[in-house]
Formats: structure tokens, C-alpha cells, sequence
């Protein structure tokens, strides 16, 4: 393999990573809050088919990629609404958003399967995109990629340098405490938990607009639960979630890769590959069970219920 | 005013009402939206419920629907009584499917009165083994059960989509991806004369009066409730945890693999790449529909079934898209959800507000 491929296939990477990067910032903000939201399959969906349509019919990608956030967040917004205000199981309430958002989306978007769009054209960015090799990688993408790395950067700067990081992460930690010390567990939780699905949304977009640019049903092929996995994977940490999601960006292409040194393989079994490295990679990373339970938000998944707190 | 006050006792009535008034809102909510989309809600509603009942053909139908839904369910709700988020009952199914039709083939040009079952068992060992591998990975290395079945339904689909485009392809198929048909020795036989109803109901049926009876009245069942409501009970109680996992993902693999393979020897005779509409996605909603009940499975198996003809009538009759079908399962999930909060809370009127 020359230079040159290996450039294209990182460029690819990060390509198809992006996606992944949006959904798994967005489900580690809102885990961090203490929230397991299983729903984001479905939010993807939603966001895929509303970006699309916005585009389809406005003309502006921009519009597109906003009314995709807006519509993730109400996806999110229901979830919200049963597990926060109801105590509804946050298991099934996630599996219940996925299967609603599988079927809606599918639902809205029949009318529109099998059209294209002009998508996001990419844009070289002057001066950086001339570096050798790293310019080629980096910064020749369209401009949600770059949106992404600024996503990136700005999370890990709330999460871990502010009193906004240190808020979501008392809630999640121990949302008593949190609580005690005049918190409002739920409010926090509740603007987690919808910036997990504009984040969700995005990605969506990110599909239907740029990686494909067309809507089909279940497109995002559950590219919302490897984001789950991702966010394990990535021990609940902003970098190491960028660094994962072009990992399983890479693992998704790996065809091209196998195809550049000549092996040929049934497309069929490729396909497969991105799920099996998902879960070789999260027996790897469980297998420590006390370096996991030492990572995780204490409360993940667990109910708060202020009533109980008098 | 209005408030909301926690029950002092779990309401029983709710607990059965809590389905009911969920599926009553969720048909409200299709009102609303056929409305919206400038169909008619009633006969929506009609096609989507009514006509599925209407004819002898269209009872057949919905039967033979019924079957693979209430087998998964009854392995799933089983499952979520012991804790096990088995979302996988749709990749152990099409592992079913896959296994039992690579039997079937192998029987292609037998007419031995063994061919049946054994393809029938290839399909039950196929679930469990589809089953067994994310369990032996949760027990052995603590991996997230709900990620790894999820992952292992996108592997199985690959895998049976890869098989009939290659070693189980019809050679004199022109090249479609599609198995051979099968020769009758392996076919399930039909019950009646007039619809596809096949042998595959009654092991349905069977499965859901067998969960109930392992769940309600044998020692294994108490365990496996014990382990789902309180597990430091369990393990004080000296309930060997890891058996009883083992015993309710095996149980659920078998069953979703009879599912599948009795959809492939059933309905279709052959394997093709669309062997489920979801079916093991949709047992999920079935499961807590029937509240995690085997005989409660059977009920709301009968509801899905129902609502799954509608959606095919109310494609080909209003040109509504299919997809309806699986939306109107989230908001009923959702209904039911919400429901449920009055299982353990009540609204009471107040002349004074307290506190």
C-alpha cells in the first residue's frame, strides 16, 4: 500500500467516524448526567429523515442540519418526560424511542426514498489543508466535520475545566449530594439529556445530507448503538471518544482497505465487521470489571426521584 | 388541585387496566393522525384492526403471524423477570431460521419422517448457540448484554444475508438470492384447509402455557423471579445466579430459534433474506404488553399479530406506509410506560395545598 491510499483511507475514517462522533458526545454528556439513554438508534433516524426533508424542500443544508437538532431533542424530550417526571425504566423507555423512531422516521420519509440532494461540498481550509498528509486528512472535509472538531474541543473544555462540567458531573456521580447542595437534579438532567438528541439529530444529518446524501429507511444501521458501546469504550472521557469513533470509522471500511491489499472477501462478511469489533472491543474493556465500575457515573441508569428528599 | 400522591400499596387494577388504557390511547393517537395526513381515522382504524378478523383467510393470517411474536416473547419476558436485557431475540430467530434451512437442504431429497424434526432442532440449537455466546461473554467478562444481542442481530442478518447469496443459494435459481424450496418432508404441516395456519401456532401456544407453568409453579421460576426483583436476596438466599441466566438465555435462544425456523419450513419454504419484519424487535413490546407474563404474552401476541395484518391491509387498501406499524408499537411502549406510573401513584383532589 502506498502513501497515497493510506491517506484516502484516513480521510475515509474520519469521514465515516464523524457520524459516530456526534451521537457518542452527545450520549456521554447525557450519561455523565447520570442518564443511560438507549434511544439514540431512533433519534438518529429521526434526525436522518427530518435533515432530509428540510433540505429536500428548503434548499438550505443549514436549515436541514437545524431542523434535524431541533427534532432529536424532541425525540429526546419524550424520553425525558417518562424517565424523569414518570420514573419510567430508562431501559425500555430508550428501546420504546428506538422502535418510535425507527417507525416514524420510515413513516414521514416514504415519500421522499430514492431522491438525492447536492449535499455539503467539502471545503479545503486554506493554509492547513496544504500540510503534507495531516492536511490531506484533516482539512479537506465538509463543514460539519469541522463542526465537530469544534464540538470536540468545546466539550472537553466544559466537561473537565468548568463549574457547568463539574454540575453535570456531581448530578451523575451522586444526584444526592448534588441535590443537597441546591442542584436541581432533574433540570440538569433534562438539558442532558436534549443535548444528547440534538446531537443525535446532527449525526443523523450528517448521514442523510453528507455521508450518503439520500434518505433510506434504517440508514443509520445501528450506528446509535455502537455509539453506546463507543462511549463505554471511550471510559466516559471527550478525547478518547474522538480517537474511538475514527477507530470504528476505520473498522467500517475496512473493504476498502482489504480490497487496497488485494483480498477479496464477500461484501457480505465485511459488512459484519464494525458490529464484531464493537463487541470484541467491549469484552476487552469490561473484562476489568473494577476499572469499569471505578469510571462509570455512579447513578447511570439509576432513578432520581426529588419527592423522595424532603 | 390536583396532586399526585404515592400509593401506599402497588395498585393491582392498574397493573392489568395500565395495557388496556395504553392501547385504547394509543388507537386515539392514530386517529389523530390519520386525521393529520388527511385519511380517514375510522376507517383507518377499521382496516388496521376490524379487517384483519373479517375473513377466514385473514384469521389464517393472522395466526401465522402470531406465532414467531409470542415464541420470543415468552423467551423475553422470561428474561427481563431475571434482569437479562436480552434485546437479541431477532438475530436468534434469523440464527434459527439460518441453521434449521441449512438442515432442511440437507434433507432436500428425503422423504424420512425424521427430516421435520431434526431441521426443527437444528433451528432450536442454532438460537441457543446465537444466545449463548453474548451470555457466556456478559457471565465470563461482565460485557453489557443489551449491546452485545443488539450487535449479534446486525452479525446474524449479515451472516443469513451472506449464506443466501453464496453456499445456501438455489443453483438453478437465476442467481436470486434465495435457498431452493424445500421438499415436504421438511415443510410444517398446515392445520386447516383454508390459510397457511401452521404446526408452528401450536408450539407457540404451547411455549407460553410452558413459561407460565416453569415461572409460576415450579422451584427454577420462584429463583428467577427472586433473582429479577431483588438479587442480593438471591445470592443470600444461596441462588446460583449464573445457572439461572444461563437457563433463561438458553430458554429464550430456543425459543426465538423455533420461531425462525418455523418460518422458513412454515409460511415461506425456503430461506430468503426478509425472514422477519422484525419480529423479535416487536416480541420486545409483546413481552411488556402481556406484563412480562407468558399468558399475558399470549394476549398481547394476539393484539401485535392483529396490528401487524392491519398495517399490510392498510398499505394495500389507504396507502398508508408499513412503517405505521412499528410507530404505532413505540407510542403503545410509551403509553404503557406512562401507565404504569399510576401502578404505584394516584391522583387525589385537595382543597388545601400541603406542605
Amino acid at each position: 500500500m502506498d502513501a497515497d491510499l493510506i491517506t484516502q483511507i484516513l480521510f475515509a475514517a474520519i469521514k465515516t467516524g464523524t457520524p459516530l462522533l456526534f451521537i457518542a458526545l452527545g450520549e456521554v454528556i447525557c450519561e455523565k448526567s447520570g442518564i443511560l439513554n438507549l434511544g439514540q438508534e431512533g433519534m438518529m433516524l429521526m434526525g436522518a429523515v427530518l435533515g432530509f426533508l428540510a433540505a429536500y424542500t428548503t434548499g438550505s443544508m443549514g436549515l436541514g442540519v437545524l431542523a434535524a437538532m431541533i427534532m432529536g431533542s424532541f425525540m429526546s424530550l419524550i424520553f425525558a418526560v417518562l424517565v424523569l417526571q414518570l420514573g419510567a425504566n430508562q431501559v425500555a423507555t430508550g428501546l420504546a424511542l428506538t422502535i418510535f423512531g425507527t417507525g416514524l422516521s420510515a413513516f414521514v420519509g416514504s415519500g421522499v426514498v430514492g431522491q438525492t440532494i447536492q449535499g455539503f461540498t467539502p471545503i479545503a481550509i486554506p493554509l492547513l489543508s496544504d500540510i503534507p498528509y495531516l492536511g490531506e486528512i484533516l482539512f479537506k472535509h465538509d463543514i460539519l466535520v469541522y463542526l465537530s472538531f469544534a464540538i470536540t474541543i468545546a466539550l472537553y473544555f466544559v466537561v473537565n475545566k468548568t463549574r457547568v462540567g463539574l454540575t453535570l458531573k456531581a448530578v451523575g456521580e451522586n444526584p444526592n449530594a448534588a441535590n443537597a447542595i441546591g442542584i436541581k437534579v432533574l433540570q440538569v438532567r433534562y438539558l442532558a439529556i436534549m443535548f444528547g438528541g440534538a446531537m443525535a439529530g446532527i449525526s443523523g444529518a450528517y448521514m442523510s445530507l453528507v455521508y450518503t446524501p439520500m434518505w433510506v429507511e434504517n440508514m443509520t444501521a445501528g450506528r446509535g448503538w455502537i455509539a453506546l458501546a463507543l462511549v463505554v469504550f471511550a471510559s466516559w472521557r471527550i478525547g478518547r471518544i474522538m480517537l474511538g469513533a475514527y477507530l470504528f470509522g476505520l473498522a467500517s471500511i475496512m473493504h476498502l482497505v482489504l480490497q487496497g491489499l488485494g483480498w477479496s472477501i464477500s461484501p457480505n462478511l465485511l459488512a459484519m465487521l464494525p458490529y464484531m469489533a464493537t463487541v470484541i472491543v467491549m469484552v476487552i474493556i469490561s473484562a476489568d470489571h473494577f476499572k469499569e465500575k471505578l469510571l462509570a457515573p455512579r447513578s447511570l441508569g439509576k432513578p432520581f426521584d426529588p419527592r423522595n428528599m424532603a | 388541585m390536583i396532586r399526585i400522591q404515592a400509593r401506599t400499596e402497588p395498585s393491582t387494577l392498574m397493573k392489568i387496566a395500565s395495557p388496556l388504557i395504553a392501547i385504547v390511547l394509543t388507537l386515539l393517537f392514530g386517529c389523530l393522525l390519520f386525521s393529520a395526513i388527511g385519511k380517514d381515522p375510522l376507517q383507518a382504524l377499521h382496516v388496521l384492526l376490524i379487517a384483519p378478523l373479517s375473513d377466514s383467510y385473514n384469521i389464517g393470517e393472522m395466526f401465522v403471524k402470531m406465532g414467531p411474536l409470542l415464541l420470543c416473547a415468552v423467551g423475553l419476558a422470561i428474561c427481563y423477570r431475571a434482569n437479562m436485557w436480552n434485546i437479541g431475540a431477532e438475530g436468534q430467530l434469523l440464527a434459527g431460521a439460518l441453521g434449521g434451512s441449512a438442515m432442511a437442504l440437507y434433507f432436500i431429497d428425503s422423504d424420512s419422517v425424521f427430516a421435520l424434526p431434526i431441521t426443527l432442532l437444528a433451528g432450536i440449537v442454532s438460537g441457543m448457540l446465537w444466545s449463548a455466546i453474548p451470555t457466556f461473554l456478559k457471565l465470563r467478562f461482565n460485557s453489557n448484554l443489551i449491546l452485545t444481542t443488539i450487535m449479534f442481530n446486525y452479525i446474524a442478518l449479515y451472516l443469513l444475508i451472506w449464506a443466501v447469496h453464496g453456499p445456501l443459494r438455489d443453483p438453478q435459481g437465476f442467481g436470486f438470492p434465495e435457498s431452493a424450496l424445500f421438499s415436504d418432508a421438511t415443510l410444517l404441516p398446515t392445520l386447516f384447509e383454508f390459510s397457511r395456519i401452521h404446526l408452528g401456532i401450536v408450539f407457540a401456544i404451547l411455549a407460553g402455557f410452558i413459561g407460565w407453568f416453569i415461572l409460576t409453579k415450579t422451584h427454577l421460576g420462584f429463583q428467577i423471579r427472586v433473582l429479577g426483583a431483588d438479587e442480593p436476596a438471591a445470592k443470600y438466599a444461596g441462588f446460583n445466579s449464573k445457572k439461572l441466566s444461563w437457563f433463561v438465555m438458553l430458554f429464550a435462544g430456543a425459543l426465538a430459534g423455533l420461531a425462525g425456523v418455523s418460518e422458513t419450513t412454515g409460511p415461506i419454504g425456503q430461506l430468503v433474506p426478509n425472514v422477519s419484519p422484525g419480529y423479535g424487535y416487536s416480541a420486545i413490546i409483546v413481552a411488556y404488553l402481556g406484563r412480562l407474563h407468558p399468558i399475558g404474552a399470549i394476549l398481547a401476541a394476539v393484539f401485535m399479530a392483529i396490528l401487524y395484518m392491519g398495517g399490510d391491509l392498510a398499505q394495500i387498501e389507504m396507502g398508508i406506509p408499513v412503517a405505521v406499524v412499528s410507530m404505532f408499537q413505540g407510542v403503545l411502549l410509551f403509553f404503557l410506560l406512562a401507565c404504569d406510573f399510576f401502578i404505584n401513584n394516584r391522583l387525589t383532589l385537595s382543597h388545601q395545598a400541603t406542605n
